[in-house]
């Protein structure tokens, strides 16, 4: 049996995350990963540090998630130094284009109620127009069909892959135990201490943490929390590699570090099938080519569905099990935007207790209000 | 460098790399050819500019990126020769035109 003072189960954006800052905190951690065969929402990422969608709905979570997009500069500073890693953080705004005028009134009215909503905390986010947005990719031509942009300047990119790598590597660099393969069936207390058992071995501490995206479906009742999650699948595409021609993220298009582009924007309720179609895969391409049109001389080199992680008002869940304290879950499909929040709070509220401002209205216990007659 | 290990077929093509005529088997890929005709190398890397030659020979690598009858970043590997074909070096990063 192996033991730590806190469990991390997952090993993906939201797991690996906490873990790595928690053994930046000092506090002796093991961290749990599934294999090559599990399900991986961490390795389908799109990569980017977005804002300005978030929260509608949740104030809380569109501050926290500014909050982390603010603490992402410092973020990956530190990742560098613990992991030798530059994992291409880009925060010059974000463009999201829309594509006809009933994108551009629906997003209208979103920004509306967001500001509403924001009251005196603001919401940064304006719809711009065709010449604005061709001032701010003077490397692009922006298409005939482009119908405007909301711009949001807080929002940015990174580069998804290198930022799990940079976590992991941070993670044991700094003294934190990781097993892979080892994707948790059952979790018991014997008394003292949380109890998690996988096909090979036993591991024990008097913290768990429950990071593990649709594991945790069947591990939270075990540990009393209730936390409801459902799959949605969203299919990205990749572009062969060119040359540097667009710095900032345009919502569901961006050029990677490496040169490539990088096109995704569909949800889809097809359970955990990971697949792609030729449908969708033909519509997000037909979206980028009437967004730019160069786009449409692009090699395709490989696409690949990814299945989101998303809770019924796609707000993130943080929740510490009140029949079972010392077991907590931390779960959202933003894995990548709250990267630095969760390194820098999240394991701080797990090691010691201490909570942000308002902590309370992450728990899953919104979704309880009963139905007015 | 290379050689086939078969005697060459009756079947050949001519095809243009950098310029240079050169005789190539029917049917091979164009990864192929370049690597029989002793070149030294078929694409600069995008970030350190270091020479390559086709890798892997089945579609994962992208080392054997070349231009095209004008069509850049194509997987050598991936295409059969034809004739007449003009090939260039992929030098560094492809050029978008708006």
């Amino acid at each position: 049996m192996h033991s730590a003072e806190t469990i991390v189960v997952g090993g993906g954006m939201f797991g690996a995350a906490v873990a790595y800052g928690l053994v930046r905190d000092g506090v002796n951690t093991i961290m749990l990963d599934g294999s090559d065969g599990s399900l991986r929402a961490a390795r389908g990422n799109f990569g980017l540090v977005w804002v300005q969608s978030k929260g509608l709905g949740l104030q809380r979570y569109a501050d926290w998630s500014r909050e982390s997009a603010h603490l992402w500069g410092d973020f990956a500073a530190d990742l560098k130094d613990s992991a030798g890693i530059d994992v291409n953080h880009q925060n010059g705004g974000g463009l999201n284009i829309l594509l006809s005028e009933e994108e551009r009134e629906n997003c209208r009215r979103s920004i509306d109620i967001m500001r509403q909503q924001a009251g005196a905390d603001g919401y940064d986010c304006e719809i711009i127009e065709r010449d604005d947005i061709q001032k701010m990719v003077p490397g692009l031509r922006v298409g005939d069909g482009v119908a405007g942009a909301s711009f949001g300047p807080h929002d940015g990119h990174v580069n998804p892959l290198k930022l799990l790598r940079s976590l992991h590597r941070g993670f044991t660099e700094l003294g934190g135990r990781y097993f892979p393969s080892n994707e948790v069936s059952k979790i018991t207390h014997d008394g003292s201490a949380f109890v998690a058992e996988s096909s090979s071995s036993r591991f024990t501490a008097p913290k768990i943490v429950l990071a593990c995206g649709h594991g945790i479906t069947n591990l939270a009742p075990m540990v009393g929390l209730n936390t409801p999650i459902r799959p949605q699948r969203g299919q990205v595409l990749v572009t062969e590699r060119i040359e540097a021609i667009v710095e900032m993220a345009l919502g569901s298009i961006r050029q990677t570090d490496e040169g490539g582009f990088m096109f995704g924007n569909s949800e889809e309720e097809t359970g955990l099938d990971d697949g792609t179609t030729l449908p969708v895969t033909q519509n997000i391409a037909a979206r980028a080519v009437k967004a730019f049109p160069q786009m449409e001389n692009l090699r395709l080199v490989r696409n690949w569905g990814c299945i989101r992680i998303l809770t019924p008002d796609k707000c993130a869940i943080y929740d510490e099990s009140e029949t079972m304290p010392g077991a907590y879950v931390a779960t959202s499909h933003s894995g990548v935007t709250l990267a630095a929040v969760n390194a820098r709070h999240i394991s701080r509220w797990v090691a010691t207790g201490e909570t942000q401002p308002n902590f309370d209205h992450f728990s899953a216990r919104r979704f309880n209000v009963p139905a007015a007659a | 460098m290379f050689r086939r290990l078969h005697e060459p077929s009756e079947q050949s093509v001519s095809i243009d790399f950098e310029g240079e005529i050169i005789i190539v088997e029917a049917g091979e890929t164009v990864a192929a050819a370049i690597l029989a005709a002793g070149a030294e190398y078929s694409r600069t890397t995008p970030v350190t500019g270091a020479k390559r030659l086709p890798y892997c020979m089945m579609g994962a690598c992208f080392d054997c990126l070349v231009e095209i009858d004008g069509i850049p970043n194509r997987q050598a590997c991936m295409v059969r020769v034809e004739n007449g074909m003009k090939i260039r070096r992929q030098e560094g990063k492809r050029r978008l035109e708006t």
